[in-house]
């Protein structure tokens, strides 16, 4: 990002890290708008921003639960089987209406977050372990909840909510911009929001304090599943299809990736928000660059992975005393 | 076993980690067959020196001789291979495996093919424990064993494996006094056989019961060493806790004023009978308004447990705690609802959130009360973050300064304004001073002080004798998990709390 020009030993490396860790995300953001508004036809045209925003959006309400999960020291690897669940739930309870279905597909992430969530908390197994189980499993139950099979969706009411907007924005991007101010209020204002960080920063003092460390673990999965559930049944509807076996596919390390670029450490005890949602912009502008100038979508990952690495380094310049 | 030159000999090592000096040219000789104790508090240099002559460390000074011949160990593997083992608190077996399996570990007899001879094995194993009078059957997996059976199991282990010394880390800290017998047999039978021992411990009954010699270490330095049976007790416990017996000095060195007058007033807080396997021995402390208690006790003698336990962090066997007459509920929550606080002796691993600002870290006991509805009030937090800072005298740059920042004394100080948010009844504090800059100490102490005077009941746990007996109105002694004695008014002094330490314990003759 900053190149050699500038002299770094003469600075406080610690300093620009930091500095890096916290704001590198948006410095990157308004870096390949430049590119972009520079080499690419069409980039600043009002439809493909809302393209780019409605594709964007189920990553950010993803990353957004991830965020809280990955501030108190965990990760949740099943975020991307919640989607898929969530999709195969959808069309089951669709013949009673779209908010019975909603409700139904919210659920099955809440279960999926309980699960998670007492497996870190109360049996004490690490986070990354517990998740793996539902990572794997998750997306199996999903293709036995739907028979294994891609189902189109016709009805009116869930379709709308892929397509329509609400004041000339899109409303997967409506819903987006609601859960991030909600979630931004959870860490912020509320005794959970604090907790939960502490918990991340230093679990035994945590405990000594006298906090409810395992139920807020058990709730900061649920709210993981939750979310993913959400993201599942918004990109359901704009694809106007179930489709449980690619829906999600590694959405996980996305969110993982958003969540570490916007400056929250995985070592926890910090939740960036906002951050974590430039840093999913980020990853959505990088792709689209590449495949608007017809280059393939495994050197995106490529340069994704020179993010990550970024992202780490720089969290890494920073904690590391 | 050889003629009559030390076994081992260690001269002249100095270790330093990172410019801080750990060893300073310390020299050890243990004879053939003796058992020599190795004793000293916290950050001594015992484990280093151990470290050093198991071949963990290499010294950067002095050397090590192993019967006359001059040894460098450049691993444990190493310095095992020579003959020096070590037996560590944590067992280094494998606990599926069978015990007679894990007792010939990688040294199993073989038939053709290399297959393991099993029946050969087992019968080598149960002749190694039989000859250390360990009844146990060879065959069962060695984690259907108890704590004590399967640190017998890795004594006999190292020591069949041509040991010629044998260094014993705590041993009988997680032991029954039925095995803490048989391991005595088992040093017995090694001394016989001319295997020298180096015995760590705090347990003085245990020391003087079975140890010729000893060396105690303090600040890296020898402070004395000779034959165990002409140094008595109290002075080894002076020796220990670096106060001269003969030492009374006028007061007047720490910030503490004088005796608190607590007059008649009910307990506000009662500990009765605390009991936990291998930790707390019915342990019963009674807590009054405006009182300083003190705890006493060498280091594992039960202070940090007993002061969890009364703040719910330390789950029990057996034994209460109420506060202001009403029993406590299991947990930490319970605790500070009703009123406890406790301030952890280990500021980093325990007390400070690093990522966290001041003020979050302040507020972080008390947010149930700073917040309505789960959602937290920043005014309310605003300002007893202000007053506290204020009225601490907390050096930071401001509220949002993160707390890793701020030097060790301010740190501490941002841990007891956590506790006095709660708005406590009781403060129990877990060596207060300990690794903080000489002025910050005196404020805390003053401090200490002054929350008593205002009517605080306070629990204060320190390893400064000094500091324990100038600043508490009353001392409770602990010695292996039990109460051994209570110091107040005029006994109260540092050699009223050593000798009470010193004393022969009443579980002495339980054994056997």
């Amino acid at each position: 990002m900053t190149d050699a020009a500038v002299p770094l030993s003469r600075l406080d490396r610690g300093r620009v890290l930091a500095w890096l860790q916290d704001y590198g995300v948006y410095a990157a953001i308004a870096a390949l708008v430049l590119v972009n508004v520079a080499i690419t036809p069409h980039f600043l045209t009002l439809e493909n921003l809302r393209t780019q925003l409605v594709q964007v959006a189920p990553i950010v309400i993803v990353s957004l639960g991830m965020a809280l999960v990955i501030g108190t020291e965990g990760v949740d690897l099943s975020v991307g089987s919640v989607m898929a669940l969530a999709t195969a739930l959808l069309p089951l309870y669709l013949g009673y209406g779209v908010v019975p279905a909603i409700v139904v597909a919210l659920l099955g992430g809440v279960a999926v977050g309980l699960v998670n969530g007492s497996l870190v908390a109360f049996v004490g197994v690490q986070p990354i372990v517990a998740t793996l189980a539902l990572f794997v499993g998750g997306r199996g139950l999903a293709l036995v909840v739907a028979g294994g099979q891609l189902k189109d969706i016709h009805n009116p009411d869930l379709l709308n909510l892929g397509s329509s907007s609400m004041a000339g924005i899109p409303l997967p991007v409506v819903v987006a911009i609601v859960l991030t101010v909600a979630v931004t209020a959870v860490v912020r204002r509320t005794t959970f929001g604090r907790r939960l960080v502490a918990i991340g920063g230093n679990r035994t003092a945590s405990e000594l304090s006298g906090l409810p460390v395992k139920r807020i673990l058990l709730l900061v999965y649920v709210a993981s599943g939750l979310l993913a559930a959400a993201a599942g049944i918004l990109a359901t509807a704009r694809l106007q299809a179930s489709d449980p076996s690619s829906l999600g596919l590694l959405m996980e390390l996305s969110a993982i990736t958003a969540v570490v670029v916007g400056g929250t450490p995985l070592t926890g005890g910090r939740v960036r928000v906002l951050g974590t949602v430039a840093g999913a912009l980020l990853i959505q502008l990088v792709r689209a660059t590449l495949i608007k100038h017809n280059l393939s979508d495994s050197l995106a990952q490529m340069v994704q992975a020179v993010i990550i690495l970024a992202a780490v380094y720089a969290a890494r310049g920073q904690d590391g005393r | 076993m050889t003629d009559d030159g030390p076994l081992l000999e260690v001269s002249g090592i100095v270790k330093r980690f990172t410019g801080v000096l750990a060893l300073d040219r310390v020299s050890v000789r243990l004879a053939p067959g003796e058992v020599h104790a190795l004793v000293g508090e916290n950050g001594a240099g015992k484990s280093t020196l151990i470290k050093v002559i198991t071949g963990v460390h290499r010294p950067d000074e002095g050397e090590v001789r192993l019967a006359g011949l001059r040894a460098e160990f450049a691993s444990p593997l190493e310095a095992q291979r020579a003959g020096i083992q070590a037996v560590h608190q944590e067992i280094g077996l494998v606990p599926s495996m069978s015990v007679g399996r894990n007792l010939l570990l990688g040294r199993e007899p073989r038939r053709r093919f290399g297959l393991i001879d099993v029946r050969r094995m087992e019968r080598e194993a149960a002749r190694t424990l039989e000859s250390y009078g360990i009844g146990v059957d060879v065959r069962r997996p060695l984690r259907s064993l108890g704590v004590g059976a399967q640190q017998m199991i890795a004594l006999a282990r190292a020591v069949s494996v041509d040991a010629r010394v044998v260094v014993m880390d705590e041993p009988t800290s997680s032991l029954e006094s039925r095995e803490v017998e048989t391991l005595f047999k088992v040093i017995g039978r090694l001394r016989a056989q001319g295997i020298s021992v180096i015995y760590v411990s705090h347990r003085l009954d245990e020391l003087y019961r079975i140890c010729d010699g000893v060396t105690v270490l303090r600040d890296g330095r020898v402070v004395h060493q000779g034959p165990l049976a002409e140094l008595d007790r109290l002075r080894l416990v002076s020796l220990m806790l670096g106060r001269p017996v003969s030492d009374v000095r006028a007061q007047g060195v720490t910030k503490f004023s004088g005796a608190h007058d607590t007059a008649d007033e009910a307990p506000v807080v009662e500990a009765s009978g605390l009991t936990r396997r291998h930790m707390l021995d019915d342990v019963s402390v009674a807590i009054r308004p405006g009182e300083v208690v003190g705890l006493g006790g060498l280091l594992g003698a039960g202070r940090t447990e007993t002061a969890k336990a009364i703040a719910g962090a330390l789950p029990l066997d057996g034994g209460r705690v109420t506060v202001a007459g009403v029993p406590l509920r299991r947990g930490s929550a319970a605790a500070i609802k009703a009123g406890v606080a406790l301030l952890p002796e280990d500021r980093k691993a325990e007390g400070i959130i690093p990522t966290l600002s001041v003020r979050e870290n302040i507020a972080l006991a008390a947010l149930p009360r700073l917040s309505r509805g789960g959602v937290v009030s920043d005014a309310r937090i605003d300002r007893i973050v202000e007053t506290f800072m204020k009225r601490l005298r907390i050096k930071a740059s401001g509220p949002h300064q993160r707390v890793a920042e701020l030097s060790g004394g301010n740190q501490q100080k941002v841990l007891i304004a956590r506790w006095l948010a709660t708005e406590p009844r009781i403060l129990l504090l877990d060596e207060p001073t300990r690794g903080i800059d000489v002025g910050a100490k005196a404020e805390v102490q003053a401090l200490i002080d002054e929350l008593a005077e205002a009517g605080l009941g306070v629990l204060l746990i320190s390893s400064d004798l000094e500091e324990l007996v100038e600043g508490s109105d009353r001392v409770v002694v602990l010695k292996d998990g039990a109460v051994v004695g209570e110091l107040t008014g005029s006994e109260l002094t540092e050699e009223g709390v050593m000798t009470t330490i010193a004393s022969h314990s009443r579980a002495e003759d339980d054994g056997g």
